[in-house]
């Protein structure tokens, strides 16, 4: 693993890093026994402990999935009622300085490259905001260079004109950096690490900053240091073993959280889909079962995270998702670059399997007794 | 003379305050009916105006809303968020969130107290919640607050009143309604704070995941009338052993 920072990369204390790395080693998924999930099963809210988490990740509490899936539909209508999110995800650019030996995006992969401008930038956003939407994640490639902070700044400034929340996933920065694109609108910052596992990090990620492994570890604490209102977490389960993944995300959340009371945290949790100019990537370890689970841990473990469910999973897994443990669901996604008013001017990140517009969404959440919540922020 | 209380120069006969937060919005209506409630709440963060979801358009007509500043993470912050609500037609009713705590959501009583002042200043009615501390409470009284509302638990966990015996501090020693809001999770409990002499509940998650939300709203309905029937009434003596038929010492007497 590469700990080496580039020039001109902030460096925080190691300390959070190492404890999470430690707990994530120590752990043993096989130890665990029918008891231990019963046990975390009796827990009330915000007492469910690491330990506890871990015991509902395990293998044996697979059994249980039913009653977990019971008990965090439980806590999620304690705490977030019958609401759930929209957004949509907004591409503004697919350039790419990392080469990530399993995504769609990495700089060696021979796809069709491309940004908006701000006026494309301008149309698209005009373009979703007229479905509806209040809420809008804009994301690039990892390319500091084709994607400047200033650009992306400015794609914020715009986003601000047509929606009420604007979130970003883009390549991680320093915490001044992150202060420019907050006042410049964006509240929201989501980096997955991918993996935990250090090595296979390491040699998953051949070249590029994102190497960097601690750099993007404290991406989350940066960002909240720049003034963000939350930060996202996630693991892209099936890189490695995913218990432990989503073990380590969990853990890594929990402590940031920790550090900094006032951030608003959430979860993503993506598998592995096919990617474009490669369909042999498709890892059988994370079935559906197995996500819910995780899902479901995650819930159970911080009751009050927000949980997002991506298209890169299917409509009949997000509707029920949504129903158990779920409070944030994308519509009406592309993931090419802009395509919301006219064709894509770059290739998709991945395929996906949920292509419902914001009306099908919409008037799907309503049949599951749930209320849409377009916004739910106001930026101050 | 009839039951009423009063918030800033508006008088209510309702006490319970519906939260509107956790609910589709469809039954907004039939719940605010069955309630019988006159003031409903509104997050000013999730008001989509014009938009999907609205929840501007589903409050019926002639029930008082009372934004709050949920996501104010300070007194600056709510401010202007109040601001906000006001300049959407909300009216000048104000429910103070400051909170930046997000395991919890426990608010900040000094960030609290500190937005209650700036916005009783600039004309609005402020209903600060808090959490039951009398020092706090009275600043909030000082800074201009109409009510005060303390938690009875953490938000959204329907414990109960955890924090009894703080409230009826403030019941006892603060000249203004204390509305308990937070934490109320069953009719019984909004009964029993009722009892104590508090002017009004406010509750949203223990309607909202009922089985039946209008069905529930009405259930609370009662509780708070029979509650607050109980408090007028005074409520009988509690003790601990059955009182003897003849006294002891009556013999002194004979």
């Amino acid at each position: 693993m590469s700990f080496k920072y580039l020039p001109n990369m902030e460096q925080l204390d190691h300390s959070m890093m190492n404890q999470v790395l430690d707990e994530v080693a120590a752990v043993d998924f096989e130890a665990f026994t029918a008891n231990d999930v019963r046990e975390a099963l009796k827990k009330d809210s915000f007492n469910v402990t690491p330990r506890d988490f871990a015991a509902l990740l395990s293998p044996v509490a697979q059994d249980f999935l039913e009653d977990i899936a019971r008990k965090a539909q439980i806590e999620t209508r304690k705490r977030f009622g019958n609401t759930i999110c929209l957004y949509t995800p907004l591409y503004i650019a697919n350039y790419c300085a990392n080469h990530c030996i399993y995504c769609g995006f990495n700089c060696k992969n021979k796809i069709q490259r491309g940004s908006l401008t701000y006026e494309e930038i301008e149309t698209e956003l005009r373009s979703i905001s007229e479905t509806g939407l209040q809420e809008i994640l804009l994301l690039t490639g990892e390319h500091r260079v084709k994607s400047s902070i200033e650009f992306i700044a400015e794609a914020c400034r715009l986003a601000r004109k047509y929606f009420t929340t604007v979130g970003i996933e883009v390549y991680p920065m320093n915490s001044d950096e992150y202060k420019i694109l907050h006042e410049a609108g964006a509240d929201f910052v989501s980096v997955y690490q991918e993996t935990y596992n250090t090595e296979n990090y390491d040699r998953l990620h051949l070249s590029g900053p994102k190497k960097v492994y601690p750099y993007r570890f404290y991406s989350q604490e940066r960002a909240l240091m720049g003034g963000m209102r939350g930060v996202g977490f996630g693991a892209l389960l099936g890189l490695d073993d995913f218990r432990k993944d989503a073990f380590a995300t969990g853990l890594h959340a929990y402590y940031v959280q920790k550090k900094y009371p006032h951030a608003e945290v959430s979860f993503s949790c993506p598998r592995l889909r096919p990617i474009v100019n490669d369909d042999t990537i498709n890892p059988k370890d994370v079935y559906e079962r197995q996500l819910l689970q995780v899902m479901c841990a995650y819930r159970l473990f911080m009751p009050f995270a927000g949980l997002n469910i991506s298209t890169r999973e299917g409509a009949k897994f997000r509707d029920n998702a949504i129903s158990i443990c779920a409070t944030r669901i994308s519509a009406g996604v592309k993931t090419g670059v802009g395509g919301h008013s006219e064709e894509e001017k770059g290739d998709a990140q991945f395929i996906i399997s949920d292509g419902r517009s914001v009306d099908e969404i919409v008037n799907r959440v309503q049949e599951l007794g749930l209320q849409c919540a377009m916004t739910d922020y106001v930026y101050v | 003379m009839e039951d009423t209380f009063k918030l800033g120069s508006h008088t209510f006969k309702s006490r319970f305050i519906l939260g509107s937060g956790k609910f589709s919005l469809d039954i907004i209506n039939a719940a605010v009916q069955e309630a019988g409630a006159e003031i409903i709440t509104l997050a000013l963060r999730r008001a989509n105006i014009g938009g999907i979801a609205n929840i501007l358009d589903y409050i019926p007509k002639g029930v008082t809303i009372l934004p709050n500043t949920s996501g104010a993470r300070n007194a600056d912050e709510a401010l202007r968020i109040a601001r906000l609500a006001r300049e959407c037609g909300c009216g000048d009713f104000v429910k103070v969130e400051v909170i930046h705590e997000s395991k919890y959501l426990l608010p900040d009583n000094y960030q609290t107290a500190k937005a209650t002042e700036m916005m009783a200043k600039e004309g609005f009615i402020v209903l600060p919640y808090m959490y039951p501390d009398l020092n706090a409470a009275r600043d909030m009284a000082n800074a201009g607050a109409a009510a005060v509302m303390p938690l009875g638990a953490p938000i959204g966990t329907n414990k109960g009143l955890v924090t009894k015996e703080f409230i009826q501090i403030l019941v006892d020693e603060i000249d203004l309604p204390i509305i308990v809001d937070a934490g109320i999770g069953r009719p019984s409990q909004a009964c029993e704070a009722m009892e104590m002499g508090v002017a009004a509940i406010m509750a949203n998650t223990a309607i909202a995941t009922a089985g039946d939300v209008p069905a529930m709203a009405r259930a609370f309905r009662q509780g708070i009338e029979a509650g607050r029937t109980a408090y007028l009434a005074g409520l009988g003596r509690i003790k601990d052993k059955a009182d003897a038929s003849s006294p002891l010492t009556g013999f002194l007497d004979e």
